[in-house]
């Protein structure tokens, strides 16, 4: 087992940042603690660098207990969302702090170091930049070197806390591939922190979810996506449109239709809400058999690699958001103030207690 | 496409006014204003301590500056901001790194006490000294007994320059390392530097600019201190007079070339402190 917490507590005075978190990371895994800002994630990772401390639980690192040392012996890999390269070092020596401050009795040999600090040059691809000052360098490149300076010590797990934050969109997505071809080839137990549900779903083997310091969710992109245990995470991970119904004794009747809702068999005629995802929204230009919902075409944006549409229901006046492939709209040929029918598919259904 | 934009052979266009800007009469004025305020309260006094101080001839200047009681007062300054300069380099650097790196109850006080010596006028800075070793006050009878030698002597003296110059430092530093936050610091200790380790490797060179300023601004402050040392130094010409209370030693004999020509020694001082302030200013922006 890589990484254990346990009933993890954190309060900054009457705030409670984390409320009783366990979790578990898989040796050589690389997890991401997903949520908005406030919900504790960067609480929940500094408290496993040893930033900060937990007010109550456990930590354990390969089965040892770590709650209790100090920052020196727990041997984790941290990066920071602004780097916090040191301004005044060159990259080299930058990379090379961490060996340099080791007590003299463990500290490797001037050569030593050199070899080190000039093999994670080249595995981060910037040899040609070691003698240059951060301030000389663009944020990919800090970032890179953040990276190797946290690798420079052979940590037994890697930090990361919002790593693309502070870039812009297409350098993100190319260090977001470049990390997690690092992470392949180094099999190192890493967690990440990111509000950027894409970024998770792209990047990680297992997401946490996390809102106001609890988890809501834990597992891989494809669970977390498809199959949220609750209203938040769903919104959470992507867009959503909503219907609302009722659900009575396993049955939930929405608009015009009904289906199954075996999780909520001993509901009793509770208000409920189903779930659906933009591109699960079928539209026919007739109605069909049963469940067909009647909506005005309001705008049709074409612009990228899906087409979207807002469409607005005739009977409540929601708006409805779907998504289309540009065949399936070409093929269809909607354009605004049109009549159209649509369908739902893939309905989670959720009782009305949560409010989003 | 050739010869498309014929070119006009006619006046050049008129120079194109801002709307913010005021009428070329109004910011001539203003300026106006600006230095001979400048001129009149600054730089004729500048001036004139070096003309008086010059006024009998640079043989006379010199002979006022190398006479005896006159390099004693330099010697004492000199001492007196050599201790004090690096103690306020201490309790500065230690005060900012405690406000701005922690949170803790008080720091709001401590943060305004800072502030009191600008405060306290600077005859009170002496007075406190007076009144808490002088002959008179609890710690008297002891200090005499050992004799201890505080007020009326050179401990004195440094006590009330280190109290009058204490908030440079720290004032210079909190609001520096107040924006370059823990991050660094953070950095530095999950990659296993100790504490001094990461205090002279990463804290100190990050500040070191806000530093140097500091230290200028103290020492200036040091050497030029009148009113605190003047109360609590007792006058004792060659052995208890700083340069300052030596002008004004000599300008009560009527000895006015001889003051001007130590007084204008401060004035190099202030001189050479202005280009060394803007020489690290101008070094910190790059």
């Amino acid at each position: 087992m890589g990484i254990e917490l346990r009933n993890i507590t954190k309060a900054f005075g009457a705030f409670k940042a984390l409320d009783d978190v366990s979790l578990n990371v898989a040796d050589g895994e690389l997890l991401a603690l997903l949520g908005p800002s406030g919900s504790g994630k960067t609480t929940l990772l500094r408290i496993i660098a040893g930033l900060e401390a937990a007010d109550t639980g456990t930590i354990l690192l390969r089965g040892e207990q770590i709650t209790m040392r100090r920052l020196r012996e727990r041997r984790v890999g941290f990066v920071f969302q602004h780097y916090a390269l040191f301004r005044h070092m060159t990259v080299f020596e930058n990379i090379a702090f961490g060996l340099r401050v080791r007590p003299r009795r463990v500290r490797p040999s001037k050569a030593e170091i050199r070899d080190r600090v000039m093999g994670l040059l080249k595995l981060v691809q910037m040899e040609w930049l070691a003698e240059r000052y951060p301030a000389q360098l663009s944020g990919g490149q800090r970032q890179r070197v953040a990276l190797a300076r946290a690798l420079a010590l052979e940590p037994d797990v890697l930090l990361l806390d919002e790593p693309f934050g502070a870039l812009d969109a297409k350098v993100r997505r190319e260090l977001r591939r470049w990390l997690r071809r690092l992470h392949d080839d180094l099999h190192m137990t890493s967690v990440f922190v990111t509000h950027d549900q894409e970024e998770a779903l792209d990047l990680a083997d297992r997401i946490a979810v996390l809102n106001t310091g609890r988890i809501e969710q834990t597992g891989t992109p494809e669970e977390v996506y498809n199959h949220p245990v609750s209203p938040f995470v769903y919104n959470f991970l992507g867009n959503v449109n909503l219907f609302h119904g009722r659900v009575h004794k396993g049955l939930a009747r929405i608009g015009d239709f009904s289906l199954e809702a075996p999780q909520h068999a001993d509901a009793h005629d509770s208000p409920a809400v189903g779930y659906v995802r933009p591109h699960d929204i079928e539209i026919e230009r007739c109605a069909s058999a049963g469940a067909s919902i009647e909506v005005i075409v309001q705008h049709v944006s074409a612009v990228g690699p899906l087409v979207r549409l807002d469409l607005k229901r005739i009977d409540t006046g929601e708006t409805i958001e779907a998504e289309l492939s540009r065949d399936r709209h070409r093929e269809l040929a909607l354009t605004g103030g049109e009549h159209v029918f649509i369908r739902p598919r893939n309905l989670q259904v959720f009782v009305q207690d949560y409010s989003i | 496409m050739a010869g498309s934009v014929a070119m006009s052979r006619t006046a050049p266009p008129a120079p194109a006014t801002s709307a913010t800007t005021e009428p070329a009469v109004v910011r001539w004025l203003l300026i106006a204003v600006a230095i001979g305020f400048l001129v009149s309260f600054l730089i004729v006094p500048l001036i004139t301590v070096f003309a008086q101080g010059l006024a009998k001839g640079v043989a006379a200047w010199l002979a006022a500056v190398t006479e005896p009681v006159a390099f004693a007062a330099i010697r004492l300054t000199l001492l007196v901001a050599a201790i004090a300069v690096p103690l306020n380099v201490v309790f500065g650097v230690a005060a900012a790194w405690a406000i701005t790196k922690f949170r803790f109850p008080g720091r709001n006080i401590l943060t305004t006490l800072i502030d009191l010596p600008f405060a306290v006028s600077p005859v009170i800075s002496g007075m406190i000294f007076v009144l808490l070793f002088g002959a008179q006050s609890t710690f008297g009878p002891w200090l005499a007994d050992h004799g201890i030698k505080v007020v009326f002597a050179v401990p004195g003296i440094v006590l009330a320059t280190v109290f009058v110059t204490f908030p440079f430092v720290a004032r210079e530093l909190i609001p520096l390392m107040q924006e370059q936050g823990s991050d660094d610091e953070e950095a530095a200790l999950v990659l296993g530097a100790g504490a001094w380790q990461t205090f002279f490797r990463v804290t100190l060179p990050n500040i070191r600019w806000g530093l140097l300023y500091g230290v200028i601004l103290c020492n200036a402050r040091a050497m030029g201190e009148f009113g605190a040392v003047s109360v609590v130094s007792g006058h004792i010409r060659g052995l208890t007079n700083t340069v300052p209370l030596h002008v004004e030693i000599l300008y009560n004999e009527y000895n006015f070339a001889a003051a001007f020509a130590v007084a204008s020694l401060l004035a190099l001082l202030a001189l050479v402190t202005l280009a060394a302030k803007s020489l690290v200013e101008w070094k910190y922006r790059h």
